[in-house]
C-alpha cells in the first residue's frame, strides 16, 4: 500500500513581537529666540545669525568627501563665527546624495563629515567642541530625481548644540 | 510570546487506499533549473477538498508561490474535467492529461477534534499515472499560511530536485512619510508580502536587518542612541543588545554562517571605515582590514573561510575577497561601473551585487574570482540583492523615477522571472530567512 508520511505542528502561534520602546533621534537644532523669529536682522551670535549670515552647510561632488573652493569659503566664515561665539558645540551631519548604495553612503557622509570637522579644526575650532555623525542618504532636503536635487544633498551640515553646552 | 516553530514528527504511516506502486516513482516530469530558457511547467491545483474555505484558501497560496518561482505555470481551473472530490482516490488521468496538466495536485484539509488542521496532499506524475509525494500536516489553524508555504516546497523540491524557498521569511525596513521624513521601522513577513508585523516603532531609523543562521535573531543598525550603531534583536522576546562598544559609528552588521559572530564596518577618527568581526561569545573583536579607505558591507563565505566586501582604496568602490582573518585582500570586479553591497550565495558559488554604470543601478552576479559577471536587471535606482536559501533568486529594493519610495521586487538567476512583492508602505533592505524549522 502507498504510504503517507505525516508531520506535525506544535499548537505555537505565529510571534508577536514586541514593539521596542526606543529613544528618538532628538534633533538639535536650538529654537531661535523671540528676537529672531523673523523680526529683522537675526541677532548677532544667535542661530539665525549662523545660518543666515554665515551658511550652516557646504556641498560636495558626487562620490567625493574634498572641501570645494567654495565650501572653503563657508567653512572658514563659520570657524570665525564659531572661534568668536565659543560656547556653541555642534554636530557636524554628513550627508550623501541617493545615487549610491545604503551602506557606502553611511561611509561617505561619515567622511564628509569627518573633513568639514577637520577643516574647522584646522582654523582654529575646539575638536572637543565637535560631534559628527553621517546620516548616508537617509535624509535628503532636496526630494527630485534629477541631478538639481542630489547637488544638494551631499552636504555637511553644522548644527549648533546650544549655547553654553 | 511564542515564536513559530514545528516539531518534524512522523505521527504512523497511513495507508491510501490506493493501488499499491511497487517500483520506486522515477517521474517522468522534472524541471532543470540549470537551462538558460526554462518553460513553465504546466500544473494543476484542484482546490483541497474541505468543509469551509481553508482548502481552496491553502490551494491558492501553493499556486501563487509555484506561479511566482517562474518554474511553474497553474492551469486555469475552468480548464479543469475532473471534479476532485475524493482526494484518497487516483484520479482519472486521462481528464487531466488532455489539458496537458503534467503535474497534479489534490488534497484535503479538515478539522481534527481538538482543533487543529490537517492537511493532506498527494503529487501525481499524470502522464506517468504515479503518485509522486503523499504527506499529511497537522497545525494550527493560524499557520495555515505556512502549511501551504511548505506544501509548496514539497512539490518545488520533487520537481526541480532542489529545495524550496517558500517557507521563509524576510526582514525589512518599512518606509512610511515624506522622503524627507521618513520613518523608517524594522519589520518582518513571510516571503510572499503575507503577515506583516513591526519590529520597531520609527521613532528612531533603522536600517539594514540581517537574519541570524538560527532565525531567531536578527542585527541591524539604529540611530536610536543618538549615534548609530548595530544591534542584535531578538525577534520573538523583543530583547535587544548594542554589539560591542565602540566609540564611532558601526554600520553594515550580517552574521558569520555559524552564528557566532557578527561582522560589520567601525568608522574610524580619520572619516575612513574597516571591517571588524565581533565573537558574539567571548565578546572580542578582531579587525580585518586597515585602510585609509571605505572597506564597508562585509558578507562571508558559507563555509566562514572568507569575506566578500566593498572597498574604495582603488579610487571607487569596487569588490574584494579575503580571508576570514583579513589575509589576501583581492580586488575582484573590474568591469565598467561602480560595484557595493556583495552577498555571498547560499551555494557559496557566486556572489551577488548592486552595481552603478551608465546612470543606472544594476543587480547582477559574479563567480567568487570575479569571472562571469551577469547583469539580471537594471534600474533607475535599486541596490541590496538578498539570497533566497536555496540560491536560485534574490530580492531587492527598486525606486522607480519618480515613484516616490522603493519597493521590493525579487528576480531570479535566469534574469527572465522578475516579480514584485506586495508590501503596504515603501519597503527596502530586505533579507532573506533560512527555510523555516
Amino acid at each position: 500500500m502507498r504510504r503517507i508520511a505525516t508531520r506535525s505542528f506544535n499548537h505555537i502561534a505565529l510571534a508577536l513581537v514586541a514593539t521596542l520602546a526606543v529613544a528618538g533621534c532628538a534633533s538639535k537644532e536650538v529654537p531661535n529666540s523671540a528676537a529672531d523669529l523673523g523680526l529683522g536682522a537675526a541677532t548677532p551670535g544667535s542661530s539665525q545669525d549662523f545660518t543666515v549670515n554665515v551658511g550652516d552647510r557646504i556641498f560636495f561632488d558626487t562620490d567625493s568627501s574634498v572641501i570645494r573652493a567654495d565650501a572653503q569659503q563657508t567653512l572658514a566664515k563659520q570657524a570665525q563665527w564659531l572661534n568668536q561665539y565659543g560656547n556653541y558645540a555642534i554636530t557636524v551631519e554628513g550627508h550623501a546624495d541617493e545615487r549610491g548604495t545604503r551602506e557606502y553612503n553611511l561611509a561617505l557622509g561619515a567622511r564628509r563629515a569627518a573633513a568639514t570637522r577637520d577643516f574647522l579644526v584646522a582654523r582654529g575650532v575646539a575638536a572637543n567642541r565637535i560631534r559628527t555623525i553621517s546620516f548616508g542618504k537617509e535624509k535628503p532636503v532636496a526630494i527630485c530625481d534629477d541631478i538639481s536635487c542630489w547637488s544638494q544633498n551631499r552636504r555637511a551640515v553644522t548644527v549648533l548644540n546650544g549655547a553654553g553646552s | 510570546m511564542n515564536g513559530f516553530f514545528r516539531t518534524l514528527m512522523i505521527v504512523g504511516a497511513l495507508a491510501s487506499g490506493m493501488a499499491a506502486l511497487t517500483l520506486p516513482a522515477r517521474a517522468l516530469v522534472e524541471i532543470d533549473v540549470n537551462k538558460g530558457n526554462i518553460e513553465p511547467l504546466p500544473i494543476a491545483l484542484p482546490d483541497f477538498v474541505s468543509t469551509d474555505g481553508v482548502g481552496a484558501e491553502i490551494t491558492a497560496i501553493v499556486a501563487a508561490d509555484l506561479k511566482r518561482s517562474g518554474l511553474f505555470a497553474p492551469i486555469d481551473k475552468g480548464a479543469f474535467i475532473e471534479k476532485i472530490s475524493n482526494p484518497d482516490q487516483a484520479p482519472r488521468f486521462e481528464d487531466w492529461k488532455v489539458i496537458n496538466a503534467q503535474a497534479l495536485v489534490t488534497g484535503r484539509v479538515s478539522q481534527e477534534a481538538d482543533g487543529r488542521l490537517r492537511a493532506e496532499f498527494r503529487l501525481w506524475d499524470t502522464f506517468a499515472g504515479q503518485q509522486l509525494i503523499g504527506e499529511q500536516f497537522f497545525a494550527n489553524k493560524a499557520n495555515a499560511r505556512r502549511i501551504a508555504h511548505i506544501i509548496a516546497d514539497s512539490i518545488y523540491e520533487r520537481l526541480t530536485g532542489e529545495k524550496g524557498y517558500f517557507d521563509t521569511r524576510v526582514v525589512f525596513i518599512d518606509e512610511s512619510g515624506p522622503k524627507n521624513q521618513r520613518k523608517k521601522r524594522l519589520a518582518i513577513m513571510d516571503q510572499d508580502g503575507a503577515n506583516v508585523r513591526y519590529l520597531s516603532d520609527g521613532r528612531s531609523i533603522a536600517l539594514t536587518p540581517r537574519f541570524s543562521p538560527n532565525r531567531q535573531e536578527i542585527t541591524y543598525m539604529s540611530y536610536e542612541s543618538g549615534q548609530p550603531q548595530v544591534y542584535l534583536l531578538q525577534i520573538e522576546t523583543g530583547q535587544r543588545e548594542l554589539v560591542g562598544n565602540f566609540p564611532g559609528m558601526t554600520f553594515a552588521p550580517r552574521f558569520s554562517p555559524d552564528g557566532q559572530k557578527v561582522i560589520m564596518s567601525l568608522l574610524r577618527e580619520d572619516g575612513n571605515s574597516n571591517i571588524f568581526a565581533m565573537d558574539l561569545r567571548s565578546r572580542t573583536t578582531t579587525r580585518l582590514t586597515d585602510s585609509s579607505a571605505i572597506d564597508t558591507s562585509p558578507s562571508y563565505s558559507p563555509d566562514g573561510s572568507k569575506v566578500v566586501f566593498t572597498s574604495d582604496r582603488g579610487g571607487r568602490a569596487q569588490i574584494y575577497v579575503m580571508g576570514a582573518d583579513g589575509s589576501g585582500q583581492s580586488r575582484i570586479s573590474f568591469g565598467d561601473g561602480v560595484y557595493s553591497t556583495p552577498v555571498w550565495s547560499p551555494r557559496g558559488d557566486l556572489i551577488a551585487f548592486t552595481k552603478q554604470s551608465g546612470g543606472q543601478f544594476q543587480i547582477g552576479v559574479m563567480r567568487t574570482d570575479g569571472s562571469g559577471e551577469r547583469i539580471l536587471s537594471t534600474g533607475f535606482q535599486q541596490e541590496g540583492p538578498t539570497w533566497a536559501p536555496n540560491g536560485r533568486v534574490l530580492m531587492f529594493f527598486r525606486e522607480a523615477a519618480g515613484s516616490g519610495g522603493p519597493r521590493l521586487h525579487t528576480i531570479d538567476l535566469t534574469g527572465r522571472n522578475e516579480q514584485a512583492i506586495p508590501t503596504a508602505n515603501f519597503a527596502s533592505d530586505p533579507a532573506w530567512s533560512p527555510l523555516l524549522e
